[in-house]
């Protein structure tokens, strides 16, 4: 039996208020150790403000045979997109 | 490099290949990256394994060699700054390595594959340490070829050795640049300082020029790992580019570069250099340098010490996940 300790993906955010980011992951027995490793592993040059792990057991992930159908559609929409739109100059910013 | 002559799988022809090997090699030639759970080759699989495996082993073992000198730095500041680059070695270790997990072996079977010499890991770091002009050597020479391997990787086809590349490149100028200041130091210090750094300088000009592999001509299985995008740049390429940089600062430091077969080769834009000594090379990578024992033996001291502080916190935070639920 393997004594290896569990893997956890590591999440920080960094200072400009943006959203948590995926940096890696890392090995260790608990939450609280975990938060401890990724602090020195992933935050040496004031790369975070905020560190969250989760368990990599615990992610479920969509399957690389589903990125059709599930991205797909997106393509074909482009009026989701401001510069599908021609608007004159003249009315200024929009 | 950190990863010497790692061995890759045969190598096929578009027509030779299977639908499923073919459109993955379309995508990587498209300059797609490829992601953990996509279908790949079992050839791509198996030698990224070996190539990131010993990549990380390397960024471990590394530690060796400089850690040697933290307690014996000239100054506070010189002291904090080593352990700083040497922590920065453990957290480039660690990154590789979960980029090698990603592709389905665990990390212990990594450590056990180190431990038992079934993997390698660089020749660079099987030499001593000797002197602290060595710490000038190493960060200039050692960290300086290694960068000069790991920024074209940073484009390489697998998306999490890829993000790990990215990395560590954002880190390894320090390193560099500290090596550097302090051979720029001594070089203008005493007469014995100056002589110390040319003393370093000699000692690891050859076995930094070994970090790229043996000569294009003997090397092996490069062709496919350059299919994959897995390998960038050819060795001699790469040795000819490090030469060309660090000559002129080994002349900035007034310093002597140990070959006198040097000679800037205007036709061909670059320095004609002496080859190093490829028997010296196998010799180390076959276990017989000077420190290969040593180096080792650390690794496998600090591995199986550490087993009871690992197996503690496992026990520890098993007891305490019952104790929660129990509560709950
Ligand atoms: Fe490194
Ligand atoms: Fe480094």
């Amino acid at each position: 039996m393997s004594r290896e300790w569990p893997l956890w993906e590591v999440f920080i955010r960094g200072q400009h208020g943006l959203n948590h980011r995926h940096v890696g992951s890392l090995h260790a027995p608990d939450a609280e150790m975990a938060i401890k490793h990724a602090r020195d592993v992933y935050t040496r040059r004031n790369e975070g403000v905020s560190i969250w792990v989760v368990p990599s057991a615990a992610i479920s992930a969509s399957r690389p045979s589903e990125k059709g159908p599930l991205f797909e559609p997106a393509e074909s929409k482009i009026y989701r997109h401001p510069t599908f739109y021609d608007i004159p100059d003249d009315i200024g910013h929009m | 490099m950190y990863a010497q002559m790692v061995k890759s799988e045969g190598m096929k022809s578009l027509d030779e290949m299977s639908p499923e090997e073919r459109a993955f090699q379309e995508r990587i030639d498209r300059g797609e990256k490829i992601e953990p759970r996509d279908w790949m080759p079992e050839g791509y699989r198996k030698t990224l394994i070996r190539q990131i495996g010993q990549h990380a082993h390397s960024e471990i073992v590394g530690q060796l060699p400089e850690g040697n000198w933290i307690t014996r730095a000239p100054t506070l500041e010189r002291k904090a700054i080593l352990l700083a680059k040497v922590q920065d070695e453990a957290g480039h270790g660690l990154y590789l390595y979960c980029a090698a997990e990603t592709l389905g072996v665990s990390r212990d079977e990594l450590l056990e594959k180190l431990h038992s010499g079934k993997m390698k890991y660089s020749s660079i770091f099987n030499y001593p340490t000797l002197t602290w002009a060595d710490m000038g050597a190493v960060g200039w020479l050692v960290d300086g070829a290694a960068i000069m391997n790991q920024v074209p990787l940073q484009r390489t086809s697998y998306g999490p050795y890829s993000r790990a590349m990215i990395r560590i490149c954002k880190e390894e100028s320090f390193h560099q640049r500290q090596g550097y200041h302090i051979m720029m130091k001594l070089a203008r210090g005493t007469e014995a300082q100056k002589r110390m750094a040319q003393d370093a300088l000699n000692r690891f000009w050859y076995p930094s020029l070994m970090m790229f592999g043996p000569s294009d001509k003997d090397s092996v299985h490069s062709a496919q790992s350059m299919a994959w995008k897995i390998k960038m740049n050819t060795n001699d390429e790469l040795r000819q580019k490090f030469v060309d940089q660090t000559v002129p600062q080994a002349e900035y430091l007034g310093l002597t570069v140990p070959d006198e077969g040097l000679r800037w080769n205007d036709e061909k834009g670059g320095y004609d250099f002496t080859e190093p000594d490829w028997s010296e090379f196998f010799e180390v990578i076959k276990g017989n340098g000077p420190c290969n024992k040593e180096r080792l033996g650390a690794r496998v001291q600090a591995w199986e010490g550490g087993a009871w502080v690992r197996d503690g916190l496992m026990a520890h935070a098993k007891k305490h996940a019952a104790a929660k639920l129990a509560a709950e």
